[in-house]
């Protein structure tokens, strides 16, 4: 009885040591250099996998950043100024610095601004919707409202709106990386500087029709009439195809071209109410 | 036992309601919008301006290149302007608007209904004609004729079909033709015989219009090598490889044109717009449309201007119905639904179809129950459900491998789903993307 249990010991540890043995040489042999950095700076990412960067997740970019030897190229959309300074400083390199960011979905044309024309029954999703035809409106340049953005968001940062009919972006949430607007099939949304209290004065429409079919398929469509243009301080705002377009980083919040939007196109978010002019209040305790 | 293809297939109810109601020449609109894209190729280039006087029959568009066609004037009158409008899709494309003033012709077109057989011309002259006239295949994928007879190098036609098959449900514009035209028809035919140097012709016509049949079976024997063949009902009969199978009996490969088993399909309005072409020198600007449906109160095939509005088509059926679901430009399985009633009819509208509420209503999908209902009935032999699938999660490498450009359209695969999933919906996405992906392969 007790002779078994010691040959067994015995085989065992012998079966044991040597697999130890040749295991450690094979080990010693075919080892794979793998620079301990990169686990380092995996460390300091978010751990978001979402691709904001242009890689396919963060393993993918820490390992780039690694390799490159070079930040300038590089960014995460994610983690922003603080996640980079922290690579930058295990890397012993420099990082470049970027503004904030965030998604913006240009387009106002809830169901009360854009009326119903047609009604579409196909394949809910708005790649296949664009592809076939132009949208339940006459615009054929807004939100179709299936979704895809939804679907493509990771960070829980866009919310269906089906009492408006048009997706919108919550600001806290949104990390700017991107995929939504990859996903969207009309080319709406737009990543922007964030500014302070997440303020934003933006041209909510993408219609490039001419002033009078924007204006019929939907009441907030900029006509491109070029008001705000002339009206803009800072050389922010362009007008091309019959489309007024606020570039957010020479944009500096002022808002005069809100009041002169004949269309109401322009729209202003997270600002404190606007104080009454006296001529106005005059007129109103005229009333 | 009557031929069919063998892959595949399905029977939807025919619905052929207007089939006994005479063609009926509707006269021009008050105003048309012609498009410049109404085949497959590059659109045609306006040649007229605003203000300008046209007559019926002119040439208002240019062919822009070899796979292009010309597109003329439907109508007589002034241009009122070059611009975009929206089409079938809601998407914008350019097209001539003319304001009607009287129907004056060009002094060319011979107006008689005297039936002309000169088989004079020869091939290449012939194909001039048919480039010149602008015509495209009128079974609805409008490819231009005058590419179709010209095979490419090293490959030889050998057979003729010409698709009297009309496997659409409720469509009769082909039937009615047949019936009403069948002396013209079949000197097209040897027209584009001719065209083609081959000495063979088979008109293949579905077993469901035994009239057309023996009409056309009769007429026949008077022309040198053409026949007519009765084909079983299945639908995608008039499918180019679908007719080829079921009358020659040779499967086209995966990716190639039919002339690679010598074979080149023309349609039968084809033939009988080629006939007015080459004998009465008329260009393609009307066509055959049938107009039905079960609600509508005249159903009828109507002989229309290219550009006329849909609405006044629908007027001369006896108006709107109030309880229509869906207008749809073409048949019930491969037309697709009109976003608003001014959409014009162009060379490729075959019918126009007003469905009811309740049978325009697409049932709530849901999910695949692996049931393969589908994969039997795809008449191409591919695995509709399987291409939903990698269509809708963008993996364009797997559908195509899984040979996605074969797919004909043919809506077979959703009208069979248990599920009512729109297979087809994806599909045509996917195939979409995967065509892009192969054109820039090749840049």
């Amino acid at each position: 009885m007790s002779i078994t249990v010691i040959y067994t010991i015995a085989t065992l540890s012998a079966i044991g040591t040597s697999a130890a043995v040749i295991l450690f040489f094979v080990a010693q042999k075919f080892k794979v250099y793998e620079d301990p950095r990169i686990d380092e700076v995996e460390e300091a990412l978010p751990a978001a996998n979402c691709g904001g960067c242009g890689y396919a997740g963060c393993r993918a970019f820490a390992e780039a950043c690694v390799k490159e030897g070079d930040l300038s190229d590089l960014y995460c959309p994610v983690g922003g100024n603080e996640t980079m300074n922290k690579v930058a400083e295990i890397l012993g390199l420099e990082a470049v610095k970027k503004e904030a960011r965030t998604a913006y979905i240009r387009c106002n044309g809830t169901c009360d601004h854009r009326p119903k024309t047609n009604q579409f029954d196909g394949a809910t999703t708005c790649a296949i919707a664009s592809s076939v035809y132009s949208g339940e409106t006459d615009c054929q340049w807004g939100c179709l409202g299936y979704g895809d953005c939804y679907d493509a968001c990771d960070f829980d940062a866009i919310e269906l709106r089906p009492d408006l009919g048009v997706p919108r972006i919550i600001d806290d949430k949104c990390v700017a990386c991107g995929a939504c607007v990859d996903a969207c099939p009309k080319d709406l949304i737009e990543l922007r500087k964030r500014f302070p209290k997440d303020r934003k004065v933006v041209v909510s429409c993408r219609n490039q029709d001419k002033g009078g079919v924007a204006r019929k398929a939907c009441s907030v469509a900029c006509i491109g009439c070029g008001k705000c243009e002339k009206v803009c301080p800072f050389d922010a705002i362009t007008i091309e195809n019959n489309l007024a377009f606020i570039d957010s980083d020479k944009c500096k919040l002022c808002r005069k071209c809100v009041p002169v939007c004949p269309t109401n196109a322009i729209i202003e978010e997270n600002f404190p109410p606007r104080r009454v002019k006296k001529e106005e209040k005059e007129v109103s305790t005229a009333k | 036992m009557l031929k069919t293809f063998k892959l595949g297939g399905v029977h939807p109810p025919e619905n052929k309601i207007s089939a006994g109601n005479a063609i009926e020449v509707l006269p021009p609109p008050k105003s048309v919008f012609i498009p410049v894209a109404q085949h497959i190729g590059a659109p045609a280039t306006p040649v007229v301006k605003r203000g300008d006087l046209v007559k019926t029959g002119q040439l208002i568009a240019k062919s822009s290149s070899f796979v292009s066609t010309n597109i003329h004037a439907s109508v007589s009158g002034k241009v009122k302007k070059v611009d975009f409008a929206a089409d079938s899709s809601g998407y914008p494309k350019q097209g001539i608007f003319i304001d009607v003033d009287g129907d004056e012709w060009v002094e060319e077109i011979d107006r008689s209904e005297e039936l002309v057989k000169n088989f004079d011309l020869d091939g290449q002259a012939i194909i001039n004609k048919i480039q010149e006239a602008g015509i495209v295949g009128l079974g609805g994928a409008t490819f231009p004729t005058h590419v179709k007879l010209v095979p490419p190098k090293g490959m030889k036609a050998e057979v003729l079909l010409i698709n009297g098959v009309e496997c659409e449900p409720y469509l009769t514009s082909d039937h009615r033709l047949m019936l009403e035209k069948a002396d013209e028809i079949l000197t097209g035919t040897r027209l584009l015989m001719k065209a083609l140097k081959v000495e063979k012709a088979v008109i293949g016509i579905e077993n469901n219009k035994p009239d057309a049949i023996q009409l056309l079976s009769e007429k026949s024997k008077t022309f040198e090598g053409i026949s007519v063949t009765a084909l079983k009902v299945k639908y995608p009969q008039g499918g180019e490889k679908q007719l080829i199978k079921a009358v020659t009996g040779k499967e086209v490969p995966s990716g190639a044109l039919p002339i690679a088993v010598g074979a080149v399909v023309s349609n039968v309005g084809t033939a009988f717009a080629v006939y007015e072409a080459v004998q009465k020198n008329k260009p393609l600007f009307e066509r055959v449309v049938t107009v039905t449906g079960k609600n509508v109160a005249k159903p009828s095939n109507f002989k229309v201007r290219v550009g006329t509005p849909t609405s006044e088509l629908i007027e001369a059926a006896g108006g709107l119905p109030e309880d229509t679901g869906k207008v749809i430009s073409g048949g019930p399985m491969m037309g697709r639904a009109v976003s608003s009633l001014n959409v014009p009819v162009t060379k490729g509208t075959s019918g126009i179809l007003l469905m009811k509420n309740q049978e325009a209503k697409r049932n709530e999908p849901i999910t695949c129950i692996r049931c393969s209902r589908c994969v039997s009935v795809c008449p191409m032999g591919l695995e509709p459900y399987f291409l939903k699938v990698v269509s809708e999660k963008q993996v364009f490498e797997r559908a195509e491998e899984n040979r996605i450009m074969d797919c004909i359209e043919c809506g077979s695969c959703s009208y069979t789903c248990p599920s009512s999933l729109p297979l087809l919906d994806y599909i045509r996405f996917g195939k979409g993307k995967v065509g892009q992906i192969i054109r820039s392969r090749k840049k």
